[in-house]
């Protein structure tokens, strides 16, 4: 631009000044974090609701474990990543179910057998819930594409972060468990 | 919104390969403006090499410093591939002290370098841009508008999208061509960032979960004014300095 030093100035101040407007009007849209109202399988969104069976027949609703923090994890028995880190969440989960957390191990069964989801748990000593989505319901609820997938899901039920893929570090799981419990390790 | 490419038995991760494709290209496209800086090749592929390895050390070191108790306990996880135990404001400030340092070895200027990296860095953020639409991450805020895109249960504005298109008009504003007249030393950059930071200040405005300053203002925007008066006023320093050195 071959503006004099006189219109470049113009032009900067009249620049953040609208810039400075649009910031003030666009407080007052729509869009800034609030209290959410939609589900949807996504960082800040309602954690989509299910009820799904364990092996001994306890039927669990994710929506009733409000008020406490949850890792929901996908996982199958064939997927490499998955079974490299059960052995950690069951670390954290001895160490911080007293605290509060809950890990739900959503086994997906249409792509798995129970059979083998049953003797993996048993050879790893897992003692967190594993329930079964044998249609595939909860899958196609979270949309997962790709195994592990897990959702650090906060007390009042909003999903905090979602992790697709794995093995998870244990460390990651302790600092995302310990800020979901509202603490620092 | 497509966060994972199924190829097969393979589950790739789209806004990471978006990231790869947009280092990729932005470096090709680099490597074409290098000379017009007085940068070869080779040079500027080692300078991008050093900042990717100092930002990466330096965005786990940074993590480590937040959470060492969590690593102590775990120390395997210091090596952990977990990109979720990297520290993004660690990372760039690292990178920026790695790119220094190189800079300052090998007696490059301040400007000539960043007149350097910025075709790279206006590629990465237009990748970035379409890999938050890939990952359905900064999305934007509900909308009856007809450009709304469905997501996440909602009808949206497509703020990722917006931005991506944005970032390549700017792109090929700035950069048309390699042999293209020369700009005062620092232009490429800072028009580089005012663009981004006035993209960023407007389309702030329709994001749908935007953190909040005290008076209520959207962090973002907030952070992009700030960006774009200092890209201005430094633009109006080089031009002084340009006409100067022309007189």
């Amino acid at each position: 631009m071959n503006l004099t030093t006189k219109q470049w100035n113009l032009f900067v101040l009249a620049a953040l000044l609208a810039g400075a407007a649009w910031v003030g009007i666009s407080a007052r849209l729509p869009g800034t974090l609030a209290a959410p109202s939609l589900p949807a399988p996504q960082a800040g969104f309602l954690a989509p609701d299910f009820t799904l069976q364990t092996a001994s027949g306890e039927v669990i609703t994710l929506s009733q474990l409000r008020g406490k923090a949850v890792l929901l994890n996908v996982w199958a028995s064939w997927c490499g990543p998955c079974r490299a880190e059960m052995p950690a969440m069951q670390r954290i989960y001895e160490e911080y179910a007293e605290q509060g957390l809950v890990i739900l191990a959503v086994n997906a069964t249409d792509q798995d057998s129970a059979t083998a989801a049953l003797a993996f748990a048993s050879e790893l000593g897992l003692t967190f819930p594993i329930v079964f989505d044998t249609d595939g319901g909860v899958g196609r609820q979270y949309a997962v594409r790709a195994l592990p997938s897990s959702y650090f899901i906060r007390p009042d039920g909003v999903i905090e972060e979602v992790i697709i893929g794995g093995p998870m570090a244990e460390a990651l799981l302790r600092i995302r468990v310990e800020n979901l419990l509202g603490g620092q390790p | 919104m497509a966060p994972i490419l199924n190829v097969g038995p393979l589950a790739l991760p789209l806004p990471e390969l978006l990231l790869l494709a947009g280092l990729w290209f932005g470096l090709s496209l680099s490597e074409k403006h290098a000379q017009r800086h007085g940068l070869t090749a080779d040079l500027q592929a080692n300078l991008v090499f050093t900042m990717l390895v100092a930002g990466l050390l330096s965005a786990r070191a940074a993590y480590v410093l937040l959470y060492p108790a969590a690593f102590a306990a775990s120390p395997a996880s210091l090596l952990s591939l977990n990109t979720g135990l990297l520290h993004a404001g660690g990372g760039l400030v690292g990178a920026a002290l790695g790119g220094w340092a190189y800079a300052q070895r090998k007696d490059l200027g301040l400007w000539q370098t960043l007149d350097a990296l910025a075709p790279a860095l206006g590629v990465l953020w237009m990748a970035s841009a379409l890999a938050q639409l890939a990952g359905g991450t900064a999305y934007g805020a509900e909308t009856d508008w007809f450009w709304g895109i469905e997501l996440w249960g909602a009808s949206r504005h497509p703020v990722q999208a917006l931005e991506a298109v944005a970032a390549g008009l700017i792109l090929g504003r700035l950069f048309p061509a390699p042999n293209m007249a020369n700009r005062t030393q620092g232009m490429d950059f800072l028009w580089l960032a005012a663009g981004a930071a006035a993209t960023r200040l407007l389309l702030g405005g329709l994001r749908g979960a935007s953190l909040t300053t005290l008076m209520g203002l959207r962090s973002e925007q907030v952070l992009a004014w700030l960006a774009l008066a200092t890209a201005l006023w430094l633009i109006g320093k080089r031009r002084a300095a340009g006409n100067s050195a022309l007189q």
